[in-house]
């Protein structure tokens, strides 16, 4: 009794030991961005550091305006474009498509979720880029010339590039917990609703889906949450370049991810260089943690009111 | 006086892959009357009732053969509209399958999906089928409350409520008290023997008392066969079959 009682202790201790590790990883990690990047601070006041488009090391400019807006559009370009297609597919996959098909889609999907990032980039910039710059971006030039689709921009790399890639790297994850979701839905209710004589779209869009409701949107904040960090497809697809602000989705973009992987460690020299990075990696942190909040807000929110 | 039959099954025959559940029936329901379907566990009987309103066709790998004719309509016809089929019944189940919304919405479901937009109306349906199932005066207060609140046995009569709103002909329960408290039970069964001078009433159960309180007609299913179907007074004290009368005495209730 005695040796089971203890053997019990033990376990539970390892496992606090454990689980404090763990978090004190990710406190030392918000710690040390921030002792890293408090120089600058010092410096250089909060509002030029944000607002500021002007990156120009050498000289002493440190605006990091124009990468937190590029991430911004990026990650909103891929919210758009991931959203509905991930549920209408996932929707597909669950409620309409024959059983066999199923059988072979499903694995196909998780596999997509598997493939190294370098590789949609790779694939961005051999079909995505050459489409932006040869089709989407004439057509729209000539027709929608006003705000999110005016630029002057012909290369192909850029915010809609960036955002593309992201949306299909974050799809796979996303549909495939959406798909989880629905297959939670009790087959009972779907067959109360079809008994009353809705059809098979009215019934996967006011039963199936409401009742689904915070699931997926637990699979959308999963998927995106991944999106806004994610540096290698978007580095190589998005331009990268600094010229001020993205104004337009055709324009080029400069997410913070990008600017972290491409610059922190070969600036040693330019005084309070790498502590700009750091405070970028710190915002970019900041940035997710706020978008979480606001999604798990949402959830709970709808959770709450479903109960 | 021989009532006229609403449901005509015919040579109803139905496969699950190889497995042969159903075989050749041929019932009669008569109109505005409650026809119990019993029969030991297993026996085809939810089967049987899916038939009717062709929530069979959501199956896979299910095979039918034989006609049933509702109204002398056939349902397996191509040119039969199913929505309108199923609009025809209300369907209880075994659990009470609330629909995660309101309990208004719940019984506004079916008047709105068939196209009743009109919010006057819709909350005069509401009010007369909630009244109609005596949930009015227990629910009036939170009609916009989840439904998933309510006690099962409250979910189970706004079921009945529902498919009552979409003003159906013919009430089909599968074992809708399985899941009920006795009260609970037995208001669901004084409902039907109210409903049963406006609508037809196919009841599956497994509780023959209650097969004896409300049937006026009686089918006896065995194995996927139809051993057994008459009026209620003759199946119950003199059955034809040496299968009913063992069923009815309390033997092989567990059969394979
Ligand atoms: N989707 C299915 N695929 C294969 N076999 C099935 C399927 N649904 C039911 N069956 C089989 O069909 C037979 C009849 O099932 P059914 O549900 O109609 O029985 P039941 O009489 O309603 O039983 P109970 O009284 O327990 O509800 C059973 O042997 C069951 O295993
Ligand atoms: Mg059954």
């Amino acid at each position: 009794m005695n040796r089971r009682r203890f053997k019990d202790l033990i376990v539970q201790r390892i496992m606090f030991i454990l689980c404090c590790f763990v978090i004190s990883i990710l406190f030392f990690i918000v710690m040390g961005l921030f002792y890293k990047a408090s120089p600058i601070l010092a410096i250089h006041s909060l509002r030029d550091l944000l607002f500021s488009s002007t990156w120009h090391p050498s000289k002493g400019n440190f605006g990091l305006g124009l990468f937190i807006v590029s991430t911004l559009w990026v990650t909103a370009i891929a919210i758009v474009i991931a959203i509905p297609l991930s549920l209408l597919t996932a929707i597909y996959l669950t409620e309409y498509a024959p059983k066999r098909m199923r059988e072979v889609l499903k694995p196909l999907i998780d596999l997509l979720a598997g493939i190294s990032p370098v590789i949609y980039g790779v694939w961005g910039i051999i079909a995505i880029v050459p489409l932006i710059s040869d089709y989407v971006m004439p057509f729209f030039s000539e027709r929608l010339t006003f705000f999110p689709f005016l630029s002057d921009n012909y290369t192909g790399y850029s915010a809609l590039a960036g955002g593309i890639v992201l949306s299909v790297m974050v799809f796979p994850i996303i549909i495939s917990v959406i798909h989880e979701v629905l297959e939670t839905v009790p087959f009972e209710i779907r067959e109360a609703s079809l008994a009353l004589g809705a059809t098979k779209w009215e019934t996967t869009r006011r039963v199936v889906l409401k009742k689904a409701r915070p699931g997926i949107v637990a699979a959308f904040i999963l998927g995106l949450t991944r999106a806004f960090g994610e540096t290698m497809a978007v580095l190589m697809v998005a331009g990268c370049s600094l010229h001020g602000f993205p104004k337009s989705v055709f324009d080029t973009a400069y997410p913070l991810p990008a600017l972290i992987a491409n610059t922190y460690g070969e600036m040693m020299s330019i005084p309070l260089y790498d502590s700009a990075v750091l405070l970028a990696a710190f915002i970019l942190l900041l940035m997710t943690t706020l978008f979480n909040m606001v999604a798990w807000g949402i959830l709970l929110h709808i959770e709450r009111k479903e109960r | 006086m021989e009532a006229k039959s609403h449901i005509k099954v015919r040579n109803l025959n139905v496969y699950y892959g190889s497995a042969h559940i159903l075989k050749d029936i041929t019932i009669d329901i008569p109109e505005k009357k409650i026809t119990a379907i019993i029969g030991p566990s297993g026996c085809g009987k939810t089967t049987l009732l899916k038939c009717f309103n062709r929530l069979i066709d959501l199956q896979d790998n299910v095979m039918l053969t034989g006609q049933v004719f509702v109204d002398d309509t056939d349902i397996f016809d191509n040119s039969t509209e199913v929505i309108q089929l199923r609009k025809k019944m209300g369907l209880l189940f075994q659990k009470p399958q609330i629909l995660p919304m309101s309990i208004y919405d719940n019984v506004a479901y079916g008047p709105r999906i068939h196209g009743l937009k009109n919010n006057k109306k819709l909350s005069e349906i509401v009010q007369h089928y909630l009244q109609e199932v005596s949930l009015w005066e227990e629910v009036k207060d939170r009609l916009h409350d989840s439904a998933a609140r309510l006690s099962v046995g409250q979910q189970q009569r706004l079921c009945l409520a529902r498919g009552l709103a979409n003003e159906p002909e013919i009430v089909l329960g599968d074992e809708p008290t399985y899941a009920l408290d006795p009260i609970s039970a037995e208001k669901i069964e004084k409902k039907f023997l109210e409903l049963r001078k406006n609508y037809t009433i196919v009841l599956v159960t497994h509780i023959l008392r209650q097969a004896k309180r409300l049937a006026d007609y009686v089918v006896f299913l065995y194995l996927g066969n139809l051993i057994e179907q008459g009026p209620a007074e003759e199946v119950f004290s003199n059955p034809r079959d040496s299968k009913t009368q063992s069923y009815l005495s309390g033997q092989f209730i567990t059969s394979a």
